[in-house]
Order: structure tokens, then sequence, then C-alpha cells
């Protein structure tokens, strides 16, 4: 996934991850065993729509929301 | 002003026939919260986002049991602080559950969980222009009310009592007001109740309908609760379409009073002493 073999580090949901420089979120996702699952992504707190998920890079620093359908009031 | 007693209830453009919208969290399974949902005959549940690990399922088995129902989602923004918080997980919601509508939770103040007004009307502008059915949880103020309905929201959700907190309709007086002075609004009690004959006293006043979840989920057999909830507010509602009597100091009896026995004798006797 990676470009060069560099590795960047990101927040993903408050966790330290690392992983290829530009790698998109759909890389992303897959790479965290999110492929196919029923989530929504944001990136630095604004909406990432599935449309835009091929063309938006993982950049250095970035925090990642990944969230899924849970119970709620 | 009068309120119109028999027109249908609607969110958006979709007319629903049970007046309870129900939340599904706090059961103590997935399986009693189904149940419970179903016999509550809701038509609207209310879900939320979270993060979930990969490894455990992601949200898919609830969501599964969720799509199963068949019935509206109401996507909140839970734990949201900051309107741009809330604009972003509404997004997200709109994009997970399919759905444009969205129950707009800003919360001002963490002790008693009360929605901040000025953010909830800053963030319903953005999102009612981005085409949101925004349902905004709210305190009863009725100016805030007025705000939110200019900024484009067709739904009021005022609070009873704080969220989770059982106490019923704190402020009677604004919510009759609110009701009153937003004659055509659809106005539903959200958060707060405890017990059917609170949500009955809401329907009464002339609400549409009421946002559940603790009271029903934490009582200790939340099917029967869900059931009860859902008798008390059809009856609170067909109290209110069948119009109360004013409420009166005085007695006034209820058998006629022409034709009781022994009249003469006593009207007499008192005139005599008198």
């Amino acid at each position: 996934m990676s470009q060069d073999g560099c590795l960047v580090k990101i927040l993903v949901n408050g966790e330290p991850q690392e992983v290829g420089l530009n790698v998109s979120v759909d890389g992303l996702l897959v790479s965290l065993g999110y492929g196919g699952k029923a989530v929504a992504v944001a990136v630095n707190r604004d909406f990432v729509p599935r449309s835009s998920y091929p063309q938006t890079r993982i950049q250095e620093g970035d925090e990642i929301e990944i969230l899924a359908p849970m119970q709620g009031g | 002003m009068r309120v119109a007693v028999h027109r249908p209830f609607t969110i958006g453009e979709v007319e629903l026939k049970s007046r309870l919208l129900l939340g599904t969290a706090q059961y103590p399974s997935p399986d009693v919260m189904v149940r419970a949902i179903e016999a509550s005959r809701c038509e609207v549940i209310t879900v939320s986002l979270r993060r979930q690990n990969a490894a455990g399922g992601g949200g898919e088995g609830f969501w599964d049991i969720i799509r199963g129902l068949g019935l509206h989602v109401l996507p909140n923004t839970a734990g949201c602080r900051t309107v741009q918080e809330a604009i972003t997980v509404a997004n997200m919601g709109r994009e997970l559950f399919d759905t444009s509508w969205v129950k707009l939770e800003l919360i001002g103040d963490d002790y008693t969980l009360q929605p901040d007004p000025i953010a909830l009307i800053e963030a319903t502008k953005v999102l009612a222009e981005d085409g949101f059915e925004v349902l905004p949880y709210m305190t009863e103020d009725l100016v805030v009310a007025r705000r939110l309905v200019d900024a484009g929201c067709r739904v009021l959700m005022p609070w009873g009592a704080p969220i989770g907190s059982g106490q019923g309709i704190l402020n009677p007086y604004a919510l009759r007001t609110l009701r009153s002075r937003l004659p055509d609004m659809t106005l539903l009690v959200d958060a707060g109740l405890g017990r059917p004959s609170q949500a009955a006293e809401a329907m009464e006043m002339g609400f549409d309908g009421i946002l559940l979840n603790s009271a029903v989920a934490l009582a200790q057999d939340p099917v029967l609760m869900a059931k009860a909830f859902s008798r008390a507010i059809e009856a609170g509602r067909q109290g209110f379409e069948a119009g109360l009597i004013p409420s009166r100091e005085m007695g006034v009896p209820s058998t006629p009073t022409l034709g009781t026995p022994f009249w003469q004798q006593q009207a007499a006797g008192k005139e005599e002493g008198s």
C-alpha cells in the first residue's frame, strides 16, 4: 500500500497506529479489518463520504474516526 | 391559538401511526430489546454511532437486528459537544443508516446533560440547509424553539427532565406554553420520563409523541413496560383529542339534580330553619 515504504504515525479511534504513507481510506479500512463492514469515517473531524475513500490519502498525524452502528437513545 | 386535535402524526413527509419513538440502548440483551420494540408497536427507533473494534465484528450484529425489524431509524449525535462534531456525526449517520433524519444532541452541561441551545441552533442551520430532517433534543425554552423553527426544524423535542433521570415533566407550564404558542409544530417530549402516567400527562397536553429509552430498557420487565408506555401514550392522546374538561375548585354534581328524592322536604326544612 505504501508508495515508498515510509510509515506515518496516525491516530485511529484514539489509538496510535502506523500505516504506509499516502494509503487511501479504502486501503486503511482493509488493512485494519474493516473492509466491507458497515462503518462511516471522519478524518480530522471532517466526514469523509464513501465515494471519496479512494482519493482521500492518509497523512502524518491524521486523526481517523471509524464509527459503526450502535445502540442509542 | 388552538391545536388541531385530529391531525396525523408526521416526521417530515412520513406519516406514523404510533406516537412512541423508542431507544435501543441499555436493554439486558438484544433479544429483550427486540421483544420490547415489538411490544411497543413503535415505528421509529433511535440508534447511534460508536467506535468499535474491527475484530469484534464492528456493529454488524446490532445493525443486522435493527434492519431486520424494518422500522424507521433515527440516528443520534449523542456525546457531541461542538457544532463541528455534531455535523460530522450527523453526516456519518446519514451515510451509515441511509436516512436524512437526525436526532440532534449537543450537550452543554455534563452533570445535567442539558442541551446547548446556541450550538443547537447553529448546527441546525447547517444541517437543515444540507437536507437533513433535524429533530433537536432541546430544553423547553419557547424562544429557542422559535429559532429552531426558523432554522428549518419541522419537529421539536423538548426534554421532560434530564436524560435518564425518570423525573417526569419538571416544567409543565413551559411545555403547555410551547404547545399553545407553536400549535402547528410536531412536538415530542424526549427524555426524563420514568412512568407511563408521565407520558400520558404529556400527551394530554397535546404533545404529538414521546421519545423514550431508559424508562423501558431499565425496567424490571422491559417488554411489559414497553406495552404499558404504548398504551399510556395512546390513552393520553385520546384524552387530548376527546377534549378534557377544565378543572374547578368546587364540586359540581354529576347526577341530575332534577327529580332528586326528598328534595322538596329538605329544601322546605332548610327554608323554615333559616
